[in-house]
């Protein structure tokens, strides 16, 4: 895509672009180091060689042992790994937020575990975690507590620090597994893989490619693995691991904690004027304060207007953003993150998500602010 | 040129469709109403339908987006459904998927992003004459559906295009083979969109609402056998009554839900199911008003009647007087009246008794 058919991208927090320094350190591996890793001769070595580079330059960015790293096939899969694996492993009950990412949401209620209520802001509810906690710890232990970094569709930051002491005092023997799925371009993974001993990523938010991602696994704790096989990553994941990915998803993250101060300081800027530009116009409402969330989204709440028929307009003004979460079929879905917040079903249905990341340009914003009042006054008149 | 929506179930009907209009030259964007979500394979929105309406729309190079109806589809179709059979009441819900999802839904929210029209693949034909809007038969009797799109007034009639009105199915498959479309041998879908065909109705209902099994009376009273549920039993019809074979031929001629607690199957011979006229509610116009001499229709492919229609009366119903006796029509059911030319339109109503 040319940067004029891509027009203004704000939907960063679904996939970023690509890093040309991802691309070109991926393509290096494809031309040359494309053998086996696990291969005992020499191509299998260089190729072996190249993965542990790769893996050691991740681990140093996340503050963790190389050994900590199990490669997976992106934040799905580390996900359900943290959360099935760890009620497989522990025989326990999982227990997480109203708010997460159905990769966590869909195996903890599988597995008939515990959904507790986020509050307003979408943030967990740390007093009814604690309840939650304290009632399941009757009855059996808790395999693992799962809350998010950074929430996906409306940008909440997690207080990950307040989360852990209540899982400390209510459920000590519980694995804390953070999904950090959105985090990695807004705040320091090092911090998050200090305090949660579990802790999913995905290479296609940061810069990286599609498909590969990583479950860190720290402090001891051994989720039970989802993949049978060859025994690769330590028995955790099997399969043959994906070279070029992870010196893309290794390159990304690099990038993206070198730069990060940097780009923090200047979409929160670009955000905060998109906000000024949208919020004049009337019924059009941030879903959380803009301080409460990470720089690169804002969620608003727009009256009167349906988000599929915003949604189509805004396309064909060249400005790709998005609402929920799609399904299989590419129609919209009702949020169930809006839904626990207690957004009323009304005016979760002028959900707008507008995500912005590091290639995102103030002439980005004025044109997606310009085009957001044209555009809300037609769907309204 | 115009801007064009183009509804695209997936199907061979409506991918022609959107063909012709591309290569009419208008500006078309290609739609697939999410409608359903349950698990239902005949329908018009399972993924591999999108899928085949998005390949389409993706050779034909233009956009298709999906809109999500379904809360619409579950309130003015799947619930009157359910509604309906559990009060001994037998909805379309082609008819009322047309009457609220395709022009109403999709023609506002077509409206509201600036479309001149949306566009259907089905077999019925739009025309302008003395300055109004008729809406004719198909050009194909076997597949003609105007009678499911029969409410469309002069409004809707103004902004929707049937670009494969005019054609016989084998044309459209004609038309899809030559341009390489990979929906040109799909079956045609018949069943009703929302319940899997290796479920069926009864499991349909009876997973939403408490089925009740029913006496079978023939008329005289006479007390004859017993059906599973009363709601999947409909006025004409002669099979699964659990009746001893042998004898003659009977039909359900009326399903008296009065005690909701014992509700009885009548049945009889042909001649009972015999009616002279009919009550019609809800009725719509294409244009203006009719009464006097047309022919009535009361199922998708049923046959013309010649019929009177007179009314309406204080609560807004018509009477349709038949030529010859009809078989008894299952209340809510569609009768749609046609010209005696048996080509137009004029509007229909839903069977009240």
């Amino acid at each position: 895509m040319s940067s004029e058919q891509i027009g203004v991208y704000l939907d960063h927090a679904a996939t970023g672009p690509v890093r040309a320094s991802v691309v070109d350190a991926m393509s290096a591996v494809w031309s040359s180091q494309w053998a086996n890793p696990a291969a005992a001769h020499r191509h299998g070595r260089d190729a072996r060689r190249t993965l542990d580079d790769a893996r050691e330059r991740l681990a140093d960015v996340l503050g963790v042992s190389a050994a900590d790293v199990v490669v997976t096939s992106g934040g799905t899969e580390a996900d359900n790994q943290a959360i099935s694996g760890a009620v497989a492993a522990t025989g326990g009950v999982a227990v997480c937020s109203a708010a997460e990412h159905h990769a966590v949401l869909d195996p903890v209620v599988h597995s008939g575990g515990v959904v507790v209520p986020c509050r307003e802001d979408a943030h967990i509810d740390l007093d009814a975690l604690a309840d939650a906690l304290e009632t399941a710890q009757a009855h059996q232990r808790v395999a693992v507590v799962s809350v998010m970094a950074v929430n996906n569709e409306v940008g909440t930051i997690s207080d990950l620090d307040a989360v852990a002491a209540v899982i400390r005092r209510h459920a000590p023997g519980a694995w804390f597994h953070c999904d950090a799925v959105q985090a990695a371009t807004w705040l320091d993974m090092a911090d998050i893989c200090r305090v949660a001993d579990m802790v999913s990523l995905s290479a296609h938010k940061f810069g990286g490619p599609h498909s590969v991602g990583a479950l860190i696994v720290r402090n001891g704790v051994s989720p039970a693995p989802l993949l049978l096989g060859g025994g690769q990553e330590r028995g955790r994941r099997s399969g043959t691991v994906d070279v070029a990915g992870v010196v893309g998803m290794s390159t990304a993250l690099a990038d993206a904690a070198a730069e990060r101060a940097e780009v923090v300081a200047r979409v929160d800027e670009l955000r905060n004027r998109l906000l000024n530009m949208i919020t004049v116009i009337d019924g059009v409402v941030p879903t959380v304060a803009p301080q409460a969330t990470v720089p690169g989204i804002c969620h608003v709440c727009i009256e009167g207007v349906e988000s599929e028929a915003l949604l189509f307009m805004l396309d064909t003004a060249g400005i790709a953003a998005s609402a929920a979460s799609a399904c299989a079929s590419g129609a919209m879905q009702a949020s169930h993150v809006t839904a626990a917040m207690g957004v009323s079903p009304s005016r979760a249905r002028g959900a707008l998500r507008l995500s912005l990341g590091r290639t995102t340009t103030a002439d980005d914003i004025d044109r997606a602010g310009v085009a957001l009042v044209d555009v809300i006054a037609r769907l309204r008149r | 040129m115009s801007l064009v929506l183009v509804g695209m179930s997936g199907g061979v009907d409506s991918s022609v469709a959107a063909a012709v209009l591309v290569d009419a030259g208008h500006e078309v964007v290609g739609v697939t109403m999410r409608l359903w979500g349950g698990d239902a394979d005949t329908g018009c929105c399972s993924v591999s339908d999108v899928d085949d309406a998005r390949r389409v729309a993706d050779q034909l190079g233009i956009d298709h987006v999906v809109f999500n109806f379904s809360d619409d589809f579950e309130k003015h179709v799947v619930t009157p459904y359910v509604d309906g059979h559990r009060a001994g009441i037998t909805p379309n819900p082609c008819i009322e998927c047309n009457r609220h999802l395709k022009f109403e839904r999709l023609a506002e929210r077509a409206h509201l992003l600036g479309f001149d029209a949306v566009a259907t693949g089905h077999h019925a034909q739009i025309e302008r004459r003395n300055d109004r809007w008729a809406l004719r038969r198909g050009a194909d009797p076997a597949k003609d559906q105007s009678y499911v799109l029969h409410m469309a007034d002069q409004a809707t009639l103004a902004r929707t295009l049937l670009p494969i009105g005019a054609m016989h199915k084998d044309e459209v498959r004609a038309i899809a083979r030559e341009i390489g479309l990979r929906t040109a041998g799909k079956p045609d879908s018949q069943d009703v969109c929302f319940i899997r065909s290796d479920e069926g109705r009864a499991r349909f209902l009876g997973d939403r609402i408490p089925l009740r099994a029913a006496a079978v009376v023939d008329t005289d009273g006479v007390d004859i056998g017993r059906v599973e549920s009363v709601e999947t039993v409909t006025i004409g019809q002669r099979r699964g009554l659990g009746l001893p074979g042998g004898g003659p031929v009977r039909y359900v001629v009326d399903v008296d839900h009065a005690d909701p607690d014992r509700p009885v199957v009548v049945v009889g011979a042909h001649d009972h199911l015999l009616r002279d006229a009919m009550t019609v509610g809800s009725m719509s116009w294409t244009d203006a008003p009719v009464s006097g001499d047309v022919l009535v229709q009361v199922s998708a492919h049923g046959e013309p009647m010649a019929a009177t229609i007179d009314g309406p009366d204080a609560s807004g119903r018509y009477t349709v007087t038949t030529a010859r006796p009809h078989r008894r029509v299952a209340p809510g059911q569609s009768a749609v009246l046609y010209d005696l030319a048996d080509d137009c339109v004029l509007g229909g109503g839903i069977v009240v008794d």
